[in-house]
């Protein structure tokens, strides 16, 4: 596949050619008719107010601007938040969903590609529009209509047939699993990856790409798991994966049976409560957005990022490290578990823990800037990797301000980060190097 | 002269405070009713305390992160906004309308003081009107409705100085003056003016899930 995309612009739009499949065979089987009753369904069943207020209170301020990294790369108009209302269901609504497949196609580029659904942008409006739950109510529309990116939807597949985000068959993930085990008892005796086991005090649960393609994560958890001698388990079968790319394509059925499938593996196993790996979005689809498409207005059993359980290693004194880390480093907050649960002041506490040298990226926190990698983005594949990279234009420069400082590496404690940050480090020749809270700690830990 | 001042000042005024009031509570009840059916979750989330916290960040003059950003359209907004609702409530002439019709008074606003306030509503709509046309993130936003409740605003104002500075034709400016803040009046419950009213609950629900849920700062 091609990693090239056209640069051709339309006339109108500050959409280059699409390339995707996905969409373009999507809109092949529209009419106006079609569109106009899917519009109907989704804005009547399944959004009222807070929708119409949403869409109906803008002021075209323009506030919202520079709240969005896509508009401070891009310096686009079309790229503020409200100016993506514009352009998707602003017209929709004022046109009552009489709207063409050639608008259909420009707005699923809009919603899917071109916001992270990062929310940064909420904390910019004076009002707090929340511009991510509009994209969010466009991408259900598109869902619906069958219009969503390739590649994405490859994803949401495979969510629907394995379970999983990454087509991981059942016994791939036991092998998996138990390679890891065996390579980590190289540096760690008698080291186990516990499957299964009732009660433990801890059910770790990873994204699809972490067998896939980061084991040596697994394999890290494994021996700091061990380390600390914790209780703690996996599941052997599916309920493992905690990634969700389904809640951002809008496929919000599909969506529930994986969170409930996840939920429901900790519980039957009656495990005191669930740690997640390093990752961002898997942390928002089992925090806030799962959790209530299912029901529970707060998830059914306690579950907390990897930030929080390491910080509470080493607050509870239970971890034990030879020497801090002493290159230096900045820290970037990822959207889903700073702005999306407060947890930038616990990823201090453990920046300081294990390293020596911690130098800030600005802005920082909840103001934090996306990797524009986010919201699913990422997962839309090669046909809109460049434009992805370019709207990380400022994020490049926040790192780039960092490095002056003296930074060298960049801790990013979710899995959508590091691709993103990998490819603007690449294409801005930042030249930093990038960490897992994991990779640190395993680097310093003291072996018993 | 005299009978569309009294059409004005009489009937038309009660049209315009039932439009006013009537639409406003219409409006307000049937996005309630609508948020009840279909947005269980905001009521679900939605947290006083949190509420609050937000709306007082945001209520005070370079509160936000965003208001630091833009110092200049904050410090519009604000004078703006307090000198819109100050300024016709307490002006002079109007205190003595409710005194002659409703026999109810209450403080008043000296006349030079209330004249800068009404400068300072004229000057930030001029101002306002600069943003849309020439910040290209404002410009695509801007639609005509925009220019056109721009100047629903600024039109009370205008001529409410032109009649107090008694410059030529102040007796008909007077008529315009009083159909103007009519027309103001009547376009709240049907327009984005609306936004006075729901700046509490779109703030107020963000700050309850940034607080509540995301334990974070919305401001």
């Amino acid at each position: 596949m091609s990693e090239s995309n056209s640069a051709t612009e339309s006339k109108n739009s500050g959409i280059k050619k699409i390339d995707d499949q996905g969409i373009l065979k999507g809109v092949e089987g529209l009419t106006p008719e079609k569109i106009e009753s899917v519009i109907q369904q989704v804005i009547t069943n399944e959004t009222g107010a807070r929708l119409k207020v949403y869409v109906d209170t803008c002021v075209h301020c323009g506030l919202c601007s520079k709240g969005c990294h896509y508009y401070l790369s891009l310096n686009d108009p079309k790229f503020s938040p409200a100016g993506k209302v514009k352009q998707t269901l602003a017209e929709i609504m004022q046109k009552k969903g009489k709207v063409s497949p050639e608008f259909i196609k420009q707005a699923a580029v809009i919603a899917y590609t071109q916001c992270n659904l990062c929310k940064r942008c909420a904390m910019y409006c004076p009002f707090g529009l929340d511009v991510a739950y509009v994209m969010s109510v466009m991408r259900r529309i598109c869902h619906k209509l069958g219009v969503v990116p390739l590649y994405i939807q490859d994803t949401a597949h495979s969510h629907s047939v394995t379970m999983n985000q990454m087509w991981v068959k059942d016994d791939e993930w036991v092998d998996t699993l138990m390679w890891q085990e065996e390579e980590a008892q190289e540096a760690f005796e008698n080291l186990r990856i516990p499957l299964d086991i009732e009660g433990a005090d801890l059910f770790y649960s990873v994204i699809g790409p972490e067998p896939k393609f980061r084991a040596q994560l697994i394999f890290q958890a494994a021996v700091i798991m061990n380390a600390v001698g914790e209780n703690w388990t996996m599941p052997s079968m599916p309920g493992w994966d905690n990634s969700d790319m389904c809640m951002f394509t809008g496929d919000y059925e599909m969506m529930e049976r994986l969170k409930r499938c996840h939920f429901e593996s900790a519980l039957n196993l009656r495990a005191k409560r669930i740690v997640m790996g390093e990752c961002g979005h898997a942390f928002r689809s089992v925090y806030d957005v799962g959790n209530r498409a299912l029901g529970w207005r707060m998830p059914p059993i306690e579950i907390i990022h990897a930030i929080d359980y390491f910080n509470e290693l080493f607050e509870q004194n239970r971890i034990k490290i030879k020497k801090k880390f002493d290159t230096p480093v900045t820290l970037h907050d990822p959207c889903n578990v700073s702005r999306g649960r407060g947890l930038h002041d616990k990823a201090r506490n453990l920046v300081n823990a294990t390293c020596s040298n911690f130098i800030e990226m600005v802005p920082n926190r909840e103001h934090n800037y996306c990797c524009s990698a986010g919201g699913g983005v990422i997962n839309c594949g090669p046909p809109f990797k460049n434009a992805r990279v370019e709207s990380g234009k400022e994020k490049a420069r926040q790192l780039l301000e960092a490095k002056e400082k003296g930074a060298k590496v960049v801790i990013a404690p979710c899995h959508n980060c590091h691709g993103g940050l990998e490819d603007i480090i690449h294409h801005y020749n930042v030249g930093m190097e990038l960490k897992f809270f994991g990779d640190i700690i395993y680097e310093i830990l003291d072996l018993p | 002269m005299h009978d569309l001042y009294s059409f004005f000042t009489g009937p038309f005024a009660w049209l315009t405070f039932i439009v006013f009031i009537g639409g406003s509570v219409w409006r307000f009840s049937s996005l309630w009713q609508l948020a009840q059916k279909k947005d269980g979750h905001v009521f679900e989330y939605m947290d006083t305390k949190f509420a609050l916290r937000s709306i007082a960040h945001w209520l005070v003059p370079f509160g936000s992160r965003s208001m630091k950003l833009n110092p200049a359209m904050t410090v519009v907004t604000f004078l703006f906004h307090i000198c819109l609702f100050i300024t016709p409530i307490f002006v002079f002439g109007h205190v003595i309308l409710w005194k002659e019709n409703f026999n109810i008074s209450w403080f008043t606003l000296p006349n030079a003081v209330a004249d800068v306030m009404t400068f300072i509503v004229i000057a930030s709509c001029i101002f306002f009107l600069w943003r849309r046309i020439t910040l290209p993130e404002v410009k695509y936003l801007t639609t005509p409705s925009d220019f056109v409740i721009l100047f629903i605003v600024a039109a009370p104002f205008i001529t409410g100085f032109w009649v107090y500075h008694q410059f030529a034709g102040s007796a008909f400016m007077t008529i315009i003056h009083i159909i103007s803040g009519e027309v103001m009046l009547m376009a709240i419950p049907f327009t984005k003016l609306f936004h006075m009213f729901l700046f509490p609950f779109t703030r107020g629900y963000i700050g309850s899930e940034f607080g509540g849920v995301r334990m974070a700062k919305d401001w």
